[in-house]
Order: C-alpha cells, then structure tokens, then sequence
C-alpha cells in the first residue's frame, strides 16, 4: 500500500484540514475520511494497483463540484475524478495525498431530444442507459464497450471508449457533441456544441481520451444513432489464426465495412463456451463474428458478400444468425470473454495494444512464443477490424513471481505493438499501468509536449496527477534499462 | 527529399527573428479563410508524396504537401476515398492545408468530419523539433489526441510534415433525389429523416432565384437495395447522374450558383452558420443554403455582424465570416469565453514557445 504514483510531484495536504473544509460544502455522509470508508474507493478494474485517498467527496451539484475544485485549487490538493472505475488501466485509482472525487451521484438522464437525436445526459449515466432511454425513440448510443451495463458516460468520454461496434459507428470522439464541465481551478468550461463544431481549436477532441487530467466533466451531449432495422453475424471459422486474420484484410479489401468484425483464439472460445454456452466450435482455431446491419435488403446483399469472402478465405465452416435471439448468443460469448477468462484463472491482466490488422499473424505467433518463455497462459480476444488486440495473461497473485511475469509479458506485448507500428492502447488508456511503455510510444520531446497540453488546462497540475504521461527519470531509467538489455 | 525540406524548415524556424515570423502555406486555396495574416511563406508543396497506402488498412499517409486530388485520385484507384468530402478551392489544394483548415463537405453530417478521420502527424514545433502524434491505426489512446487538435489549427500549432488519415470504400450505389419545398418544411424533414435508419449522404436546401429554385436536395449512398429502397420511401424526382454530380461538387466547391456574387469586393459577406440542426429558420436577411441535415446554413447577407453572431449563438451554435473584404475578416472566427482563450493562448506556447508560426490567423494574438 502507499505510494503508488511515482509519476506524480509531492504534495503536503493536511487530511484533517481538507476534510473539515469539505465538510463545509457537503452534508456528513457525502464526505468520506476513514480508512474503512476509503477502502471501496482504493482502485478501479485494475486492481493489481491500488491506493487509498485522503478523503472521498460525492457531490450531487455542479455547485458543489465547483466548491470543491475551488478548494482543492487553493489548498493545494489532488484530484482524482471517477465514474464507474470500470476502467482498466488506474486512470481512477486514487491519489495518495488527495480527493476522490465520485461523479456516482451525477446519474440524470436530463433530455432525451429525438428529433435532434442527441441525449444530455450527467456523466454517473452508464452507458446501456442512454441506450435505454433512447430505444422508445428507435434511436441507440452507438459506442459498446463490454462493460457498458456499467461503465459511465463521464469515464467513457476520459478513455475515448470504443467497443465491438467502431468500426463503423465510431469511437466515443465520434459521437460526443458537447461537453460541460470545470477546469481544475473551479472555471465553467464548454467544449464543442450542439452543433457539428465549435469555434477555435478542436479541445473537445483533447478532453476524449484524457484520463481525467484536463477537467472535471458534469455534462455531456451524446449524437444517438437511427437503429438499424436488422442485424445479422457471421460466423466464421478457421483452422489457423493466420488464416482467420488473412480473412478480415480479405472483407475490407472487398469494400465491406462490417458493423462488427472480431476475432477469438481457441483458448478464448475455450474460457467462454462453457460459460455462454454460444455454440462456438471448439475444435477451430480461430473464429471471427463478422457483423452487417441496415435494411433487409442491404443485410441480405452484404451478408452474401460476407459469406463468399470469408469461403474464399478459407473459412472451414460458417454459421448466419438465423434471428435476433441467436445474433444475441453468438455476440454473448465475444462479450463476456472477459469475465469468462476470469472464471477459469485467479487473476489475468487485459492487454489494449493496437496493430495495423495485417500484422496480427505475426502478433499471434509472437504471444505464443511468449506463452512459453513466460511460462503462462494468454488467451486472445480482437477488435480484428481496428487492429485492437485484447491478450488476457492468466497468472495467480498468491504464487510468488507470477505477477511480475505476468507484467513483463505485457510490457513485451505492448512493446511488439509499437514496433509493428501500432499503439500500446486502443480503448483502455495509460493511466498507471501503461506508463512505462509511454517511453516506448513516445519520445521525450512528444511527451513535454503531452505535459504542456496537461498544463495549459491545468497549470496548478493538480487533476489526476502523476497518470499517463511519464517523468523524464521514469523514460531516463526505461532507455538505460533496455540499452542494456540490447 | 523529405529530409531536406524538414532540414530547411528547421533552419528557417530556427533562424525566424521576433517580428518576422513565418506564414505556413500549401496550395494558399484557402487564403481568404480567417483573418488576414502576414508572414514569410513556407510553401509546402514540394513536400509531396504518398508515404504509405494500404487499403486493406483503411489507412494512407501523405506528405502535407502532396495536392488533394492527386490524393484523391490514388484512393479512387482503389475504390476508395475521403469520406467527409473536403472542399478543394482550387486546384492547388494540398492535403496539409485540407487539415489545417479543418473544412468538412456535403458528407459531414452523415460521415464525419476532417477531425474525425486524421489518426496521425508528423509535425514540426515552433522549436524546431520533430513530433510524431496518433499513428496508422484506428484506435489509439496513447496520449493526448494532438492529431485532431490539429485539425482546424490554421497553422497556428506546427508546421504539418505528413499525416495519416482514415479512408472508407466508396458506396456501392448513389442517387440524388429532389423534392419542392419551403424551408421550414425542408428543416422538419431533414430532421425526420435524420432519425431513420435511410443512407442519406447529403442534403442541400436552396432558396428561390437560381435555377434550382426552391427545393430540397437528398443524396442516397450504400448498397443497391438500400438505394433504391429509401428513394422509393422518400419520393421526389430523380435527378439525372450526370446533373446531381455536378450539384454536389458545385455545393462542396461553392461553385453552386448559391455561392456567386458574395463575399467579394462590395458584395455581401459569406457567412457559414452552424448550429443544432433542428435550429428553425433563422430571422436574418439575405439568402440562404441549408447543408448537413439543417446543422450548417450559409448565409449571403449584408446584416450587421454583430447581428448573425448574436441569432447563431441564440440558436445554440456560431457564426464564422466564411468570405468577405479584409477589413471585415477581422473577426472572422466567434469570440471564446474567457477560460477557453487562456487555454488556447497556453497551447500556443507549448507548441509555438517563440511565436514563430504567424499568429492571429484565428484569433488576435494567438
């Protein structure tokens, strides 16, 4: 426990004296100060990482946000936003010298406008939510990442989420039009509209994927998306991972942008079948759900354009949802891979790397490879169409080593990521656990300048400090380390 | 090649004296666009070329200064292309200056804007440094998302050396349908059917005194019998192929006679206004050409300024004075709220520490 963050500067706070002001801004019960009360907040979804913080706050008001900001600002206090904690990075795990700041009570869906198709909606909303809120109107939020009965709008926007559905609908910045919130100093900030574009640079697009490090976010504009009148997945299998992935450059090449394009591994189908119990074949080595939506006719045409694409390919047998029910199973399996992976080991770390998709044989092959040298078991889930591949390293805490191994097989993944000229995070975010591999991404340069965007919002650097971008020393150590090893 | 032209930037950023600083420019197709700026030219354009294309990845990435059309054309090779139809001005267009200019076609409201579709820079600082952002994926959360900041800039952050863009199949089948109506009329229906699932690609509204005359026009694009589904749904008269290109390139190139006698020398001003698209018509004078689903309305007019800002912002988005006299440009760009300019001013200087790039182009001082 303790110091978590190396990343982050000292800061002196007296706890007594922070509790005592945020007593005075929120009733008793909104503000947290006991070890025992702390506790539930001390991570997000990466719960290797955790760290209690000095006190946890939960306003209910803009007002209150605002109250609190200005007080943080001038006592000099971290913040740490946090929606859900779904996130799977630490981008939510406390500071250990700071506030908490839960948006949990910011939960109002606040309009639903079906004519403009956009909901407004506070950012404790979970994403299925809006969703919901919007089916009566044959209107949906498009972006699905897996945890979507949970996740929140406000975290969903801080790690620009994506889901199984990008290819074609987008990522979080493709369908945010607005967001309302406050600079860490306590000042009311706008950023896009509620029209197609804002005046001046394009901070709305900062603000997407920020890990909570350039304001706090009470309000967003979410664009929601006509649902398709039919869906319709694919199934296909093959008897190589290099084959299946071959396959997915095949759809594209064919002009096809499918609604959903994604890729298990036979360990990954192993994990989930018994779980979801989808019907996977398990003796494939690979299976890929290849997804078309829109109009009968147009599922229809692209569902047969699809078929004879992947037969081409060298599919070894295909399976069409036959109705809405089945699409429903034969998607379950793909998104509860995770939880699924979860039942058959004590622990696993999730991997986010991003390669172009013709290098994903090469990726597969890679981690097998690493299967063995790190003497543990990894299974594969993939965003095929975005070249989003999820590795998940099965390892036990409770035997001594695994975690550390666990973490060199990801570093390595996520290094290989960049050498194949991808990112060592599609969806998930750096926050603390991909820290080290910024230095890998990125140069020093590039990152002062990553600091310099963080400080032109916040120049106190008091929001969220010591997540994403790394020290100097951190990079300094990480070169001298990998010189050596080289 | 390329390492010369960084090379000779580089020297001429780092040599550029307080007071004179540098104005970055490709084709200069966009010259009358925001406010007037002096400078020494860096020209782009013999920084030109496409670096890498892989259809399969939906991925391309060029040098800034390679001419959009040549772009284009390489994409349309590969029955690809720029989703969100960029207009070009001109044939010296380059794709730097699609980028930095951040403008958006008839596409836009369906597909997305430039914003949306650059993945990564290659960009050179105000210090003389080189600085990669983004990449050639789709997904990519690595940092801070400089590469769509970067859109729209005008120049104002770096000097654009390559960028990666994302490019889509080109629709299987398109056709353009057009149907008589009054604006309000065509507002409600835009809207409607912007909540159906209906391949709509583009919608132009235009007024009377042209020879379209008063009517809406609708551009279906997808699968065959999406196309042909949605066009017997909506109804209207088919526009002959031939015809309807010509009217969409006449809308994104505004060569569309809407466009003729405003903005120039004693000809009312170009104004471009963008706002919620269920905004209803908005009480100004002039003429006017609704676009994106009724989100972007241009407006020849000769009304006060202050007047178009006032009727943008009251209808929930902001007026930019698209073309005009210099003088005029002056406030080109809607004015920013306070701490929106502070951090506008800070990013400046994280990226332009010197103030080598011509400031002001956007907003004065910046």
């Amino acid at each position: 426990m303790g110091d978590r963050l190396p990343d982050s500067p000292d800061f002196a706070v007296d706890q007594a004296a922070l509790l005592a002001a945020l007593g005075r801004i929120l009733p008793p019960g909104r503000v947290y100060g006991e070890p025992e009360d702390l506790r539930p907040y001390e991570c997000d979804g990466l719960t290797a990482y955790r760290n209690l913080p000095l006190a946890v706050a939960l306003p209910e008001t803009e007002a209150e946000v605002q109250a609190i900001l200005q007080l943080c600002h001038r006592l000099q206090v971290p913040v740490v936003p946090r929606g859900a904690a779904t996130g799977l990075s630490g981008g939510a795990m406390p500071h250990h010298q700071g506030l908490l700041l839960s948006l949990a009570k910011f939960k109002k869906i606040l309009k639903v406008d079906p004519v403009a198709r956009t909901a407004l909606v506070q950012p404790g909303v979970r994403n299925l939510a809006v969703s919901e809120a919007a089916a009566p109107y044959n209107l949906y939020y498009a972006p699905d990442p897996s945890s979507q009965i949970a996740c929140t709008i406000g975290g969903n926007v801080s790690e620009n989420s994506g889901g199984v559905h990008c290819l074609k609908y987008g990522l979080t910045v493709h369908n945010v039009l607005q967001v309302r919130g406050y600079t860490m100093a306590g000042e009311p900030v706008t950023f896009g509209s509620a029209a197609l574009d804002a005046p001046g640079f394009d901070l709305l697009a900062l603000l997407n994927g920020s890990e909570g490090m350039l304001a706090v976010i009470t309000e967003v504009l979410v664009k929601l998306t006509p649902k398709p009148q039919v869906a319709k997945v694919v199934l296909a299998y093959f008897d190589s991972v290099t084959k299946a992935g071959n396959a997915v450059a095949e759809v594209i090449a064919a002009g096809i942008i499918p609604a959903g394009l994604e890729m298990m591994d036979k360990p990954a189908t192993h994990a989930v079948e018994p779980y979801v119990k989808a019907g996977y074949d398990l003796d494939a080595e690979a299976v890929l759900l290849c997804e078309s939506d829109g109009t009968p006719e147009e599922v229809e045409e692209e569902i047969a354009a699809m078929r004879a694409v992947l037969e081409k390919s060298g599919a070894t047998s295909l399976r069409v949802s036959a109705n809405e029910a089945e699409r429903l199973r034969f998607w379950a399996g793909r998104k509860a891979a995770f939880p699924a992976v979860g039942r058959i080991t004590p622990d696993y770390l999730c991997m986010d790397g991003t390669i172009p998709r013709k290098r994903v044989a090469e990726m597969l092959t890679a981690i097998a490879a690493m299967e063995k040298k790190y003497g543990l078991r990894c299974a594969n889930v993939f965003h095929a169409g975005d070249g989003n591949l999820h590795p998940l390293i099965m390892y036990d805490a409770n035997q001594p080593g695994e975690l550390e191994r666990a973490t060199a097989f990801g570093a390595e993944i996520l290094e290989l990521s960049v050498a194949l000229g991808g990112s060592i995070t599609g969806e998930h975010g750096v926050g603390v656990e991909k820290i080290t591999q910024m230095c890998a991404q990125f140069t020093p340069e590039e990152l002062a300048r990553f600091e310099g965007i963080k400080q032109s919002f916040d120049p106190a650097g008091l929001l969220n400090p010591g997540k994403a971008i790394p020290t100097p020393a951190r990079c300094r150590e990480y070169r001298q380390t990998r010189g050596e090893q080289a | 090649m390329s390492q010369v032209f960084e090379q000779q930037c580089r020297e001429r950023i780092l040599a550029a004296a307080a007071g004179a600083p540098l104005l970055l420019r490709g084709g200069g197709s966009k010259d009358f666009y925001g406010r007037p700026v002096q400078g020494d030219i860096v020209d782009t354009r013999s920084h030109r070329g496409v670096v890498a294309y892989e259809p399969t990845e939906l991925v391309v990435t060029v040098k800034a200064g390679t001419p959009l059309a040549e772009l284009e054309a390489v994409l349309a090779e590969k029955g690809q292309y720029l989703a969100f139809e960029p207009p070009h001005f001109g044939p010296d267009a380059t794709v730097g200056g699609m980028v930095a200019a951040g403008l958006s076609g008839p596409r836009r409201a369906q597909a997305g804007a430039v914003r949306d579709f650059v993945l990564g820079v290659r960009l050179m600082d105000g210090q003389g440094q080189v600085l990669n952002f983004g990449g050639q994926v789709m997904k990519n959360v690595a940092g801070y998302d400089v590469p769509r900041l970067l859109a729209g800039s005008l120049g104002q952050l770096g000097l654009l050396l390559e960028v990666s863009l994302k490019v889509l199949p080109r629709p299987v089948a398109e056709a353009t349908i057009r149907l008589e109506t009054s604006q309000a009329k065509a507002l409600a229906l835009m809207n409607q059917w912007g909540g159906k699932p209906l391949p709509i690609s583009a919608t132009v509204w235009s007024d009377a005194g042209h020879p379209d005359g008063e009517a809406i026009t609708v551009r279906l694009s997808g699968a065959r019998a999406a196309v042909a589904a949605a066009q017997a749904a909506l109804g209207g008269t088919l526009v002959e192929a031939g015809i309807a290109s010509a009217f969409w390139a006449g809308v994104r190139e505004q060569t569309h006679p809407f466009f003729a006698g405003a903005g120039g020398a004693n000809e009312p001003a170009l104004w471009r206004l963008a706002v919620p698209s269920t905004a209803p018509q908005l009480d100004l004078p002039g003429r006017t050409l609704v676009e994106w689903g009724g989100a972007q309305r241009w407006l020849v007019s000769d009304a006060e300024p202050r007047r178009i800002r006032e009727t943008a912002e009251k209808a929930g988005g902001h007026a930019t004075l698209f073309r005009g006299p210099a003088a005029a440009r002056d406030q080109a760009f809607h004015p920013l709220a306070s701490p929106l300019l502070d951090i506008h001013r800070r990013l400046k200087a994280t990226f332009d520490p010197r103030g080598v790039f011509a400031a002001g182009r956007l907003y004065e001082g910046l």
